[in-house]
């Protein structure tokens, strides 16, 4: 504390100690790159704090939970209970099938988004009239809450909306597709992947630019088609890139929660009931925080291993 | 609009750049792309002005006796103004903590290092990949249990704490990693002569940081408050939480109250979707340039 008084004291005043004490040059080049490097030390103070406290303290407290059994209606503290969440919550045919759904829905999900918003940035990565209107419009689901465009999609799926309007239009009969335990997820996922395709082409798009041109013109001197140009010089240039498009859409696609909420609450027959969304359940309508945060790590822990292991491939394969 | 025309003298040889045009297959396949992308915000809006008895099975684009009645009942039905309000200060709040603490705290670790300040940088943005899940449960009972909020003693017992308040609300943004990346980004390719320059006439670093380098970081200040807003305003699972009483919902929260009811009424709830989808797109569409290359350049560069 008397660290941090002192130094703030120096901050406003604006330091006339260090113009007083001229004498060897040295020592007040060293004075006062400390004097820089303490105040750098409390420029970036308050959002370290804030940021232990709020992000790193609630993981530990979050994994002391799941040691106990505790409820928030009940008088008494967290009661210790070893490991018996974690037991209970893997031996869970409820929590492993959610586990399983939200690998589904990750794998419905990437691959055509990560092949749509790559073959969208390589279209809208070359200047032409107009190509602003395009990385504009194509982004704009991005920038629409998951909420409203989740209520969008839920009446283009409806009995009579949209998407069945146009199937009936051209013969083909209607489909119940948040209602059908086959077609809910994939309905969910389809909207995802629409909803995402703006802010991947965007990243997809950045990486590209920083591809030099050079490498193509010399791709093309030897003779490099069309395929050898994107499987020699544009996917190696893309691996950071590609890493961390992949890295961070498991990371946030394996919580989705929020577009299940409204489109299908977790059903029909458990066929959408991602971890989050048992969690969330657990948690808050059953009150069972304990368990709840098991599974928040379990689910955790294969976030953290299913993204390392494709940052891995994608940096071994070009 | 006006930086495309700004934009064709600047750039010395860019005049011949911009008459350059896409092949017509790669242009069919842009255009019908966006098409796709933009047509259901388009039904959204027929929607919301179609009466509920001509909405079904209804695929024009163009409401044969356009109403906004359910705009009325939306804002009724829904109590979305309040809502609205809400989110509003909820955003406001996030944009201002955000613009100083993760603005200085950027600047802090780009002009200013200090022994181990890149371990502490990458520590703090390696937050970003906690799962939600897994400091959900945690922060709700750390909300319920601050101090002195809501009926709580000094010991953050006895009350709510922030829960089911505005305050609440906002706990989880009030510094965004995401944010002191890219400010560190930004500042770290700025010039630090101005700094030396304004030492040497015996400035102080706040006054360094406050007078010279911030003024000229308004791109930096305008890309964090679009996303510090944005993250409040979207959010849906932490105010689901934490907020029990009507008027403290936030405009997510609200909306979902068109789905409780045993029958979905649509045209209210589109209503409801474009008043909701109005703010962030209006911000969007003065700042596109901001919104989409502030999310490219931050995450490249690193």
């Amino acid at each position: 504390m008397t660290l941090t008084s002192t130094a703030a004291g120096e901050l406003a005043t604006s330091s006339p100690a260090g113009a007083g004490a001229r004498p060897a040059k040295a020592r007040t080049r060293r004075s006062g790159s400390r004097r820089l490097a303490r105040a750098g030390f409390l420029f970036v103070l308050p959002a370290v704090i804030y940021i232990v406290g709020f992000q790193l303290v609630p993981v530990v407290y979050g994994l002391v939970l799941s040691f106990t059994d505790y409820s928030p209606l009940a008088r008494s503290g967290p009661e210790f209970v070893g490991g018996a969440n974690f037991a209970k919550v893997l031996g869970d045919p409820r929590f492993l099938h959610s586990l399983l759904v939200t690998g589904q829905y990750v794998l419905l999900v990437l691959p055509p988004l990560l092949i749509l918003a790559l073959l969208l940035a390589m279209m809208v990565n070359k200047p032409f009239r107009g190509v602003g209107f395009f990385r504009s419009a194509l982004y704009v689901p991005h920038i629409v809450s998951l909420t409203a465009v989740s209520m969008i999609w839920l009446w283009l799926y409806s009995d009579n909306g949209a998407i069945n309007g146009l199937l009936e239009g051209v013969g083909l009969g209607s489909q119940a597709w948040l209602l059908d335990p086959d077609s809910a997820l994939p309905a969910v996922a389809a909207m995802r992947v629409w909803k995402a395709l703006g802010s991947n082409m965007v990243l997809l798009l950045a990486g590209l630019q920083t591809i030099p041109a050079e490498l193509y013109e010399a791709a093309r001197m030897d003779g490099a088609g069309a395929w050898a140009r994107f499987r020699y010089v544009t996917l190696p240039g893309l691996k950071p890139i590609l890493m961390y498009v992949v890295a961070t859409d498991i990371i946030f696609l394996a919580q989705s929660f929020a577009e299940v909420f409204v489109l299908t609450k977790g059903g029909p027959l458990e066929s959408t009931t991602v971890a989050n969304v048992l969690i969330y359940n657990e948690a808050f309508q059953y009150n069972s925080m304990g368990s709840a945060s098991a599974m928040a790590f379990v689910l955790f822990a294969f976030i953290a291993a299913f993204s390392l292991v494709a940052v891995r491939n994608f940096a071994r394969r070009p | 609009m006006s930086v495309t025309l700004q934009r064709r003298p600047a750039s010395g040889s860019g005049f011949r750049r911009w008459r350059r045009r896409l092949r017509p297959g790669s242009f069919l396949v842009l255009f019908a792309s966006s098409m796709l992308v933009l047509l259901p915000f388009l039904w959204m809006i027929s929607m919301a002005f179609t009466p509920t008895e001509q909405a079904f099975g209804d695929v024009s684009l163009l409401p044969a006796e356009p109403t906004f009645d359910n705009f009325v009942r939306a804002v009724e039905d829904a109590n979305l103004l309040p809502a609205l309000l809400n989110s509003l200060i909820v955003g406001a709040i996030a944009v201002a903590t955000n613009c100083v603490f993760a603005i200085a705290a950027g600047y802090g670790f780009a002009m200013l290092p200090f022994r181990g300040s890149t371990a502490l940088f990458y520590a703090l943005i390696a937050t970003t990949a906690i799962p939600i899940s897994v400091t959900l449960i945690p922060l709700f009972l750390m909300a319920r249990g601050f101090p002195l909020t809501g009926g709580n003693d000094i010991l953050g017992q006895g009350g709510i704490g922030l829960l089911d308040s505005l305050g609440g609300i906002v706990l989880p943004f009030i510094v965004l990693p995401l944010n002191i990346f890219l400010a560190r980004q930004y500042f770290s390719s700025s010039a630090p002569d101005l700094a030396e320059a304004a030492r040497i006439d015996g400035a102080g670093e706040l006054r360094v940081f406050w007078k010279i380098y911030l003024p000229l970081a308004r791109p930096l200040v305008a890309v964090i408050a679009i996303f510090s807003f944005t993250a409040v305003w979207d959010d849906f699972l932490w105010p689901l939480v934490t907020i029990s009483s009507p008027e403290h919902q936030t405009v997510q929260l609200a909306l979902t109250r068109f789905l409780s009811a045993g029958n979905i009424q649509y045209g209210p709830m589109m209503a409801g979707a474009v008043i909701a989808t109005l703010p962030v797109l209006i911000v969007f569409l003065f700042n596109q340039r901001h919104f989409i290359s502030g999310l490219s350049e931050g995450s490249v560069k690193g």
